[in-house]
């Protein structure tokens, strides 16, 4: 296996506070990979980086061998990485339909109508998208990155604030399209049965900075992990 | 929409046409179809500015710029090209041309900013050109230019300004109702929603806006070339004048910002009726502490305007508590969720009346 989208010693500060400190992931092709850790360690920071919404202070970030560093977030996606957003960012005065034409690459209503049936909201196509859940809001996000047919696709907490049956319709989409489109995906998620029932390998950032990464199944008991999460010296 | 509104619609536009069309042949006095002239400029200009300003979001208040080029534009062609007769039509597509050339450089200095600083920086642009029209000796300083004589009768010398401008309108509005189901259109109104996202998913924004800026200028500049001939004059401070980008915001809110009916009705509405203050009371004051007393007014009571408030007050009055839209056609699905979650049916109702409105 070969990395697809790889980041390599990326550095970011707010003012004083360094939220990302060289920085470095890799996620390979085909793959889909996990990115945790607690509230405040960079997780939506890098993705920023990553899609042109932040500039890095210094580092670099490559999509199959092409240098992307700090491109802005409309040559990003048209170099192939989709990226939804932590709380939903949809067009609420646009259709579902017309949400789904906004992107560049588009390949006409057939085809969004098609990815809209394949999340599972077609039905809703007619209706304006601000009248959308916020778990549908969170399907449409998809369908819409899916529209312009992106190498990787990033999301940002996709069952944050879903109810059950809909995180589970959203995991097998995303399990879908890993298996039968070859998608890769890089997914920041807090709901741990989640991350580790969908993806092969994880990565934990901590402070900036990735701690430790590998099989769900090693992650889970790597005393790093264990201090991230709960605070450094604590008895396991 | 079924067939039948679909019908209904287009026999409405006809009837609407044939009105337009008769207008000057009933009511043909100078005095009236002087009202019908400044009507279809305004009901153009207003249009313009919603093809960008609409459905963007990005509210110019230097439209003014594109419209007073346009008119200074055809002066000094005319002049220097001594150019007369009727011969001055064929300078109108310079009038665009002018205002979209005017339009790029504007843009891509204004468009870098959003929101009210935006506002503000339009506002500064239109001064700069006020200024320079005032400044510059080949504008004619302050005395302004003159129009080229039209060898006109006078009974009937507004009408084919009349029937130029109605051209200009029906062009316009057409253009606007293509543009805004277009994947253009669909890709600023993106931008009014949340540009930042647009741009995530490939939108070159920049270009979208700009095109749109450069689009709605051309068509201003067009049509101050045609008020130009038709006053037969322009100065500094008619040609850019702050009132004229007052009075177009003023109309599309009164209407409706980004619906296509919205400024039509908004400057139907208005147009005439600061005409008439004008030439009623010769205290011209008085039609501009009116228009602003209306701002408040609009701002007040129909904040979103005419065409999507008035939609929905007759659909409430209609339904009466019951469902706003009756489950028939494609809405029929959410309408019957709507139905199941009576608490928050309000809200909804009126997305979906909005969104009835705009289409």
């Amino acid at each position: 296996m070969t990395a697809l989208l790889w980041t390599e010693g990326i550095t970011k500060s707010f003012g004083g506070v360094r939220a990302l400190d060289d920085c470095s992931l890799e996620v390979e092709e085909g793959s889909i990979t996990g990115l945790i850790g607690p509230n405040g360690s960079g997780k939506t920071t890098l993705f920023n980086v990553i899609t042109g919404y932040a500039k890095a202070d210094a580092g670099a970030v490559y999509l199959g061998g092409r240098r992307i560093t700090n491109a802005s977030p409309d040559k990003v996606f048209n170099a192939g990485i989709g990226r939804t957003f932590q709380l939903t960012r949809i067009f609420p005065t646009l259709t579902v339909l017309e949400n789904m034409l906004v992107p560049s690459k588009t390949k006409g209503k057939h085809h969004a109508l098609e990815q809209l049936e394949f999340v599972g909201i077609a039905r809703h196509h007619d209706q304006l998208a601000g009248t959308l859940s916020y778990g549908q809001r969170k399907l449409l996000e998809l369908a819409y990155v899916l529209v312009a047919d992106p190498a990787v696709i990033l999301l940002d907490e996709p069952a944050g604030g879903v109810n059950p049956t809909l995180i589970g319709q959203i995991a097998g989409r995303i399990a879908e399209l890993n298996r039968t489109r070859r998608k890769t995906f890089l997914i920041v998620e807090h709901n741990m049965e989640f991350v580790m029932g969908l993806c092969a390998k994880v990565a934990v950032l901590d402070a900036g900075t990735v701690v430790a990464s590998g099989p769900p199944d090693i992650i889970r008991t790597d005393p790093r992990v264990l201090d991230a999460y709960l605070g450094v010296d604590v008895d396991v | 929409m079924t067939l039948n509104s679909k019908a209904l619609k287009l026999a409405g536009l006809a009837v609407l046409a044939a009105v337009a069309i008769a207008f000057p042949y009933v009511y043909s006095s100078p005095v009236d179809t002087n009202y019908g002239v400044y009507a279809m400029i305004f009901v153009t200009v207003a249009s313009a500015w919603n093809i960008f300003s609409g459905f963007s979001g990005y509210i110019s208040l230097g439209q003014a710029v594109f419209f007073g080029t346009g008119a200074y534009t055809v002066g000094i062609a005319a002049r220097d090209w001594h150019v007369t007769g009727t011969g001055v039509f064929l300078l109108l597509p310079l009038a665009a041309v002018s205002g979209a050339v005017m339009a790029v450089p504007f843009g891509l200095i204004a468009l870098r900013v959003r929101r009210h600083t935006f506002i503000v920086i339009t506002i500064a642009v239109f001064f700069i050109f006020q200024l320079m029209a005032a400044d510059f000796s080949f504008t004619g300083g302050t005395m302004g230019l003159p129009a080229p004589f039209l060898p006109w009768q006078a009974a009937t010398f507004n009408n084919p300004f009349y029937f130029m401008a109605l051209g200009a309108a029906a062009v316009t509005i057409t253009l606007a109702w293509w543009i805004r189901r277009s994947k253009f259109g669909l890709q600023l109104r993106a931008i009014k929603d949340d540009e930042d996202r647009a741009l995530g998913l490939g939108v070159r924004t920049m270009r979208v806006k700009l095109s749109a800026f450069t689009l709605s200028a051309f068509i201003t500049g067009f049509m101050g070339g045609v008020w130009f001939l038709y006053l037969t004059q322009v100065l500094p401070s008619s040609g850019y004048d702050p009132l004229f980008d007052l009075t177009i915001v003023l109309m599309a809110f009164l209407g409706g910002v980004g619906t296509i009916a919205g400024p039509v009705i908004g400057a139907l509405l208005i147009e005439p009726g600061r005409l008439y203050l004008n030439t009623q009371f010769t205290n011209g004051y008085l039609s501009e502490i009116l228009l602003g007393a209306l701002f408040l007014l609009i701002v007040l009571f129909v904040p979103r305007g005419i065409v999507p408030t008035g939609g929905e007050w007759i659909r409430k009055f209609r339904s009466r508590g019951r469902a706003a839209i009756e489950p028939e056609g494609r809405g029929a699905a959410w309408t019957a969720e709507a139905r199941g979650r009576q608490g928050t049916s309000d809200g909804r109702r009126l997305e979906a009346a909005r969104r009835r409105e705009s289409e």
